[in-house]
């Protein structure tokens, strides 16, 4: 029960100073639309073609909703030494951690619902497998938090943190398979395709969306998983290693 | 040696390095329960080190820690609930209010949602704040962060609280205030452990004294103890307008019963065991042309007491104005 209070009034006071801010919410809803905007027009099809777009454009969503403060949250608590703060409370490290990461994953997946419910009003839902979209939305939202997460302990300023952070999210928008499918990328670039736990996440969206998928949904399932495992226990590593030295 | 049950926490040749520094040095010493501990030493002495240590912050590199009968030596985490901190630096969220802050700083402890509001409620009167309850703490003074950095330390009642220099760069009220809110909390059963670098501090409030230097422990002792030494002592402080070197040998020759020793510019310190009659020494300087513009009777303290035992020039630490 005490942990949980500990948790929920982190990720409360996350929530309140940092996410629910104007810049913040503006951001998560305009920049997804823009992104529609854009593939929408240069693709120059009708409406058909929103279906073949909406994986793409909710993981941009997701992955902007989740890492746009994140890496903030953290290496700027740690500078102004706030965080120590959440070091010295009886709660444990992993706890701490969820709950400085459960806000980014919360904005993430808030943010995806922009593009569904846009969507919903110009084209057809009704062939979409809504029980692989909504795991595959929480799987993508882990893991690209936890990705952010993994930047923002490895850094120690907050310039740094977005510039890194930057430096891998606009790649994956193409190495990802978000619009441009991998198998037409250059054989040379598709090993780094599969090594980006996104790709997998993507996959599974085009599977439930428009049923083309590259991969075998449990072996995506799996891997994105095992991104998400692997991705906090080096973050919580680092912490360990870096920050209690 | 005390008993198991009547020991706060204990270190045992704890040693912390940062590269080629060694911060902590193999020091080994045990708090009991309800003591009020002082750790006196100057800059860079490795007083934070030994805090951030012991409270989970910083990873000791050799020794073992015990807190409340706990080892925390490989799990910090495993008596952060006993413990208080108030770092060094204010540390609050510059985004919420004072009450916020306070209520937030609760809420890591698992305190209930209207535990917490009367607790923050009243460390807020007891440190003064009320009237900026509801204002930003980026907006706060340095000596209203300070206070408000003390109740966030106090929040959940911990049994055993550190208190890292808590009366540094505020004024005389506020580190008045503070001091008095230490004892009230000492007096109430808490065990203090606090470092400071202001030796009359430490000689007011704390019953037993550590004195650290470059990270080792050189003197540990009870402060009536430590006091003992120049307890008694008489201490004349002479302040003279054409000081020059080699006065204060001259008027140790002329008054082998006393001990003279030179201080800072323009001042002969004379101590003996006995009263020191003032008129002899007014005349001795007199016939040599020596102008001495005070004489000043000084209280034997633990300064005198800290400046036999590190080698280290009282004037050297930060003194309280
Ligand atoms: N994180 C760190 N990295 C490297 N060196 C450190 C670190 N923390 C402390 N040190 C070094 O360890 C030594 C002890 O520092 P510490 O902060 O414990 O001193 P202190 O007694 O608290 O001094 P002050 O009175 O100035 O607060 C210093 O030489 C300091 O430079
Ligand atoms: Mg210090």
């Amino acid at each position: 029960m005490k942990n949980w209070i500990a948790f929920w009034n982190i990720l409360a006071k996350d929530m309140r100073t940092y996410y629910l801010k104007p810049p913040n919410i503006s951001w998560g809803i305009i920049f997804p639309i823009v992104w529609t905007g854009m593939f929408f027009i240069k693709s120059g099809s009708g409406l058909e073609s929103v279906l073949s777009l909406l994986p793409g454009v909710m993981t941009i969503s997701i992955l902007f909703g989740t890492t746009s403060v994140l890496s903030v949250t953290i290496t700027f608590e740690r500078r102004s030494r706030s965080f120590e703060r959440l070091l010295l409370a009886p709660i444990s490290l992993e706890l701490l951690m969820l709950a400085k990461t459960s806000g980014a994953i919360l904005f993430g997946v808030v943010n995806v619902f922009v593009p569904v419910i846009i969507a919903v009003f110009v084209a057809d839902l009704s062939g979409i497998t809504w029980s692989l979209v909504i795991p595959a939305i929480l799987l993508i939202a882990v893991v690209s938090t936890f990705f952010g997460l993994f930047i923002a302990v490895s850094v120690s300023e907050v310039f740094e943190a977005q510039t890194f952070s930057n430096f891998f999210r606009f790649p994956m928008i193409f190495l990802c398979g978000l619009f441009f499918p991998i198998m037409s990328l250059p054989v040379f670039i598709r090993p780094l395709s599969y090594i980006l736990p996104i790709t997998y996440g993507v996959d599974i969206l085009h599977g439930a969306i428009t049923g083309e998928h590259i991969m075998s949904l449990t072996l995506d399932f799996l891997v994105i998983g095992a991104f998400c495992v692997v991705l906090f226990l080096l973050s919580l590593y680092n912490i360990k290693r870096k920050w209690i030295s | 040696m005390q008993s198991e049950s009547t020991i706060a926490f204990e270190v045992s040749k704890l040693t912390k390095r940062y590269g080629e520094v060694v911060a902590v040095n193999d020091i080994s010493f045990s708090v009991a329960r309800g003591e009020l501990f002082g750790f006196l030493g100057p800059n860079g002495a490795g007083k934070t080190t030994t805090i951030n240590v012991l409270t989970g912050l910083a990873r000791p590199d050799a020794g073992t820690i015990n807190i409340g009968g706990i080892d925390c030596t490989h799990n910090p985490k495993a008596a952060q609930h006993l413990v208080g901190v108030v770092p060094d630096e204010s540390n609050l969220y510059a985004e919420l209010t004072g009450f916020d802050n306070l209520c937030f700083c609760a809420a890591l402890y698992g305190m209930r949602k209207n535990e917490r509001q009367e607790r923050a409620r009243d460390l807020l009167a007891i440190v003064g704040l009320t009237d900026a309850a509801n204002r930003k703490f980026a907006n706060y003074s340095k000596g209203m962060k300070r206070k408000l950095t003390f109740a966030a330390g106090i929040i959940h009642q911990p049994p055993i609280l550190f208190l890292d220099e808590p009366t540094t760069g505020i004024d005389v009220a506020s580190a008045r205030q503070v001091r008095q809110i230490i004892a009230s909390l000492h007096r109430k059963g808490t065990t203090v452990f606090l470092t400071t670098h202001y030796i009359e501090e430490a000689e007011r409030l704390c019953e037993r004294i550590a004195f650290i230097v470059s990270g080792r422990i050189v003197r540990i002792d009870r402060t009536a103890d430590l006091l003992q030494p120049v307890k008694g002592k008489n201490i004349l402080v002479l302040s003279i307008s054409n000081y020059e070197p080699g006065i204060s040998e001259e008027i140790a020759k002329a008054f082998p019963e006393y001990h003279v020793q030179s201080t800072n510019q323009g001042k002969v310190r004379v101590e003996s065991a006995e009263q020191i009659i003032v008129g002899p020494l007014v005349h001795f300087l007199e016939e040599r042309g020596i102008q001495m513009t005070e004489a000043r009777r000084q209280v034997p303290s633990l300064e005198d007491v800290f400046v036999r035992v590190t080698g280290i020039e009282a004037g050297l630490m930060k003194k309280e104005k």
